[in-house]
């Protein structure tokens, strides 16, 4: 697949055309007031007509810097923006489009504005012989949904990027073939018994994973292997060290490399060595972020200080020993980044759909109930936060929450144990050096009592989690746990949260009846949050979502490429058609069939923003309770 | 394993605080998980930090309510032990029968057990995973509650060939850690002692009720206990503890197995 991507020099307002389909030269446009113009488009076109400028437009003024930070600050027309309960954290790297960003803020504001009000020129691009690639940006704005899609003025084709930088880099996941098998992806390569009878089995059925997760020490010291165990692949692991090491060695560290369709990705933290091999068709940015959310992982069990001392006591300090116990987590965070995650693709966090004065009356009992030694109070059905509580000079991060909910929901120790749990935790985003104490308990959504049991899905638990620093605090946030929960049985929350839960995620037709779309993706950039439609139907089987999930990564990547100022993409390949729109207040991500006509997924793509703003304040979590 | 909380309204009700210690999976979880929802899960996930579960168990003369530390065997949370035991006034020090380095662990938790603990504390060594030897068959039977009671006399040595006449020795015996020397400790020390298996039942019922049978009349008389701290105090609520005249001092015998309604 060919690809193409703007120097940095070219902004969105830049003319292309795409090969694959031709559109009318030049659509009439509606007629849209123009309160102001700042920006020339090339010369090719006439310059676009500016509908009135929304509040939002406000949050541009404020430049790139503060989007960066989810906090921007423009408390007039986004009073709660500021208050947003969840940050980004330098620590957690989770931002994917960081490098993107930096290159963002360089770019002025100017860009920023021009880029939304002008979005007049579709930027095209080369297109490859299995797949047309083609960027659009539409007319209109924020402000003026209705109109944004409403038709695409095509331009004359622009000249050719000369600097390719390699926009699109993957090739399709075909995952028409890997239907079968992926689901085997996750299931164990088995033991070699003490003969040592099976290892060529083994280390093929090893072989046959498409991806890869290996964690050692500076020293070459397996610590932790997604498949398989240290002394099955000790001989990788040695080659491994030896690699890194010998780059490292001459001061210019192994970031990546490829061999053939698999990336190996290395990260390197302190005395570990991170390493991830993938045939999934990830970028390396989408890899290292995993890594490093591996890496927080680690350090959520042992704390930074810790990890430090153990290695600067003894270089050769086997860490599979301190980190007993944790494998799972581990596990099933990889697995979660396998088949795909799109809280770790966006860096952000999905929130129960729930009305604004209910989750009002949530926080308020939250508030009520609060104990002296709460740090943190949460409310998660099911991956998905429903209310959070803090004090005002602490934030949460979104790659710590990933954690914590891998913890309560994906690894099956904390629920199976069937009571409530008290668990020393070290949150990275918060702080490296020490350890938290976490109260969860699960409700049951069902009457009868008030622990569910193992028979609920991962999905419909629901979980309370009370976080304090002090390590003594478990009967007490016990009991803030039970007047909170008596209380939202009182005021009917729980029957609230139950029947948002029940509801499940819309889908895509629920929105826009008779849309194209199948799938979206929608990020509230301010609020570092996400909300999406249903897996119903289309991807409800395991290898289903992992095309999808495929493919969004390609939207991301293409869309988040170093020196690219794309606004709009569309990608047409053989199993769907995606589109995704980015601007500075959100990111859309959206997928269709392969034959979905262009302009009736923009149409569809701008109607599920219309929507999203809408529900704005039910699906995301604007402030939260703060004490 | 439903209670029948009717019959127990009269009844004064205690409660006691318990806390399982040893290795990592050994099975506490399962212990706890048998004796509460009895309940067993196959390849558990290891437990994170520590969980606390409640379960009542129904004496002649009155309900016991077990307030249940469950804690993660792992080495890394082996400084927030104290935290558990420091007010317990039980203790299930547990070790696995297939594996006598738990065993050496085990004794480790006693001894710190009776070094740092409550005076008073009450400790069951409790070897479990018995479903793995050939002992299981014929012991899913029968309860074995005596301290000191041999199941398997001449299983003397980890040697799989010199158990019992088992019919179908072919399977093999996995029991690495012998009955005799786990209870010749076991009174060395003064502990209950018992093999159980969490994924057949066997003697977990009757560990909980031997315990609750052998918890000084005293401690139950204050409560949770002399030195209940850590502001359990809301817990304490409800419970109509103060009458207790059964003696229940006695340690040892706990053969009540039948009392324990749970």
């Amino acid at each position: 697949m060919d690809s193409t991507a703007n120097g940095p020099a070219q902004n969105a307002t830049d003319a292309g055309t795409d090969t694959s389909e031709s559109l009318p030269p030049s659509l009439p446009r509606q007629p849209n007031s123009c309160s102001d113009r700042e920006s020339d488009p090339t010369p090719e076109e006439r310059p676009p007509p500016l509908p009135p400028r929304p509040n939002t437009l406000r949050l541009l003024d404020e430049g790139g810097a503060s989007l960066r930070t989810a906090r921007p600050g423009a408390p007039t027309t986004l009073q709660s923006r500021a208050t947003t309960a969840v940050s980004l954290t330098d620590i957690g790297c989770h931002d994917a489009g960081k490098e993107n960003h930096v290159v963002r803020e360089a770019s002025e504001t100017l860009r920023a504005k021009a880029s939304l009000n002008h979005l007049t020129s579709s930027r095209g691009s080369e297109t490859g012989d299995t797949a047309s690639i083609r960027s659009s940006v539409p007319q209109g704005d924020l402000g003026d949904v209705e109109n944004v899609f409403g038709d695409f003025v095509a331009t004359d084709t622009g000249p050719i990027r000369k600097h390719s930088t390699g926009l699109l880099q993957f090739p399709e996941f075909r995952a028409d073939d890997v239907e079968d098998d992926f689901a085997s992806e996750f299931e164990p390569v088995g033991d070699v018994d003490e003969e040592g009878e099976h290892e060529e089995q083994v280390l093929e059925r090893w072989k046959a994973k498409r991806k890869h997760y290996l964690i050692l020490s500076a020293a070459g010291k397996p610590i932790w292997t997604r498949h398989g165990d240290g002394g099955l692949i000790s001989t990788y692991i040695g080659v491994i060290q030896t690699i890194i090491s010998f780059y490292e060695g001459s001061k210019d560290p192994l970031r990546s490399f490829s061999a053939g369709d698999t990336k190996f990705v290395i990260v390197t933290k302190g005395p570990l060595y991170l390493v991830a091999i993938s045939r999934l068709l990830e970028s390396d940015t989408q890899l290292k972020l995993q890594l490093e959310a591996l890496y927080m992982q680690i350090l959520s069990t042992l704390t930074l200080p810790s990890l430090t001392h153990l290695f600067s006591v003894r270089p050769s300090t086997d860490l599979k020993r301190p980190l007993q116990g944790s494998e799972t987590l581990l596990s099933t965070l990889a697995d979660s980044f396998t088949k795909g995650s799109p809280s770790t693709l966006l860096s952000a966090l999905e929130c129960l759909k729930i009305r604004k004065s209910h989750r009002q009356a949530i926080n308020n009992t939250l508030l009520k109930t609060k104990v002296s030694s709460l740090l943190y109070g949460l409310v998660v059905a099911g991956g998905r936060l429903v209310n959070v509580v803090r004090p005002k000079k602490h934030s949460l991060h979104p790659g710590d929450l990933q954690l914590l909910f891998n913890m309560i929901f994906e690894a099956e120790a904390v629920k199976a144990g069937g009571g409530e749990s008290w668990i020393p935790v070290c949150l990275p985003g918060f702080n490296s050096s020490g350890y938290l104490y976490m109260y969860v308990s699960f409700l049951d959504l069902r009457g009868e009592g008030n622990t569910a049991d193992d028979t609920t899905t991962k999905e419909e638990s629901v979980a309370i989690v009370l976080i304090s620093a002090n390590k003594e605090s478990f009967f007490e946030l016990q009991d803030m746990r039970n007047a909170f929960v008596e209380q939202m049985e009182k005021n009917g929350s729980i029957k609230i949260i139950k029947e948002a839960v029940d509801r499940g995620r819309p889908n895509t037709t629920d929105i826009v009846p008779g849309t194209v779309l199948h799938h979206f993706l929608y990020k509230s950039r301010a609020n570092v949050q996400f909300t999406m439609s249903s897996y119903n139907h289309e991807f409800s089987t395991i290898s289903r979502r992992r095309r999808l999930m495929s493919t969004y990564n390609n939207l991301h990547a293409s869309i988040h490429a170093k020196h690219t100022h794309v606004k709009v993409h569309h990608c047409v390949s053989q199993s769907s058609s995606s589109f995704a729109w980015v601007t500075p207040m959100f990111e859309l991500y959206c997928v269709a069939g392969a034959n979905a006509n262009r302009n009736a997924l923009a149409q569809s793509a701008s109607k599920i923003i219309e929507w999203v703003r809408q529900e704005e304040e039910r699906l995301f979590i604007i402030g939260g309770a703060v004490f | 394993m439903s209670e029948s909380t009717g019959a127990n309204t009269a009844k004064p009700s205690s409660s006691v605080k318990l806390v399982l210690l040893g290795e990592a999976a050994v099975g506490k979880s399962s212990l706890v998980l048998r004796f509460v929802n009895n309940d067993f899960q196959e390849n558990k996930e290891p437990t994170i930090g520590a969980a606390f579960l409640t379960q009542k168990c129904s004496l002649p003369t009155r309900t016991i309510k077990f307030e249940i530390w469950d804690t993660a065997g792992q080495e890394r949370f082996a400084s927030l032990a104290p935290m558990y035991y420091r007010n317990a006034q039980a203790a299930l020090v547990v070790y696995d029968v297939t594996k006598p380095s738990s065993l050496t662990k085990a004794k480790h938790w006693v001894a710190e057990l009776q070094r740092q603990a409550s005076p008073g504390i009450v400790i069951a060594l409790v070897g479990n995973k018995l479903d793995l030897t050939n002992d299981a068959n014929e012991a899913a039977g029968e309860a074995q509650p005596e301290e000191g009671h041999e199941p398997s006399p001449a299983d003397g040595d980890e040697a799989t060939e010199e158990t019992q006449e088992e019919p179908d020795a072919s399977n093999g015996d996995a029991r690495k850690v012998p009955t005799r020397e786990a209870s010749a400790y076991a009174e060395e020390e003064g502990l209950l002692f018992f093999e159980t298996s969490a994924k057949t039942g066997v003697n977990v019922v009757d560990v909980f009720t031997a315990i609750a049978n052998a918890i000084p009349e005293s401690s139950l008389k204050s409560g949770r206990g002399a030195g209940a701290g850590t502001g359990q105090t809301s817990l304490s609520g409800g419970r109509p503890a103060e009458d207790s005249r059964v003696n229940l001092g006695e340690r040892g015998p706990a053969t009540a197995k039948e009392g324990c309604a749970c």
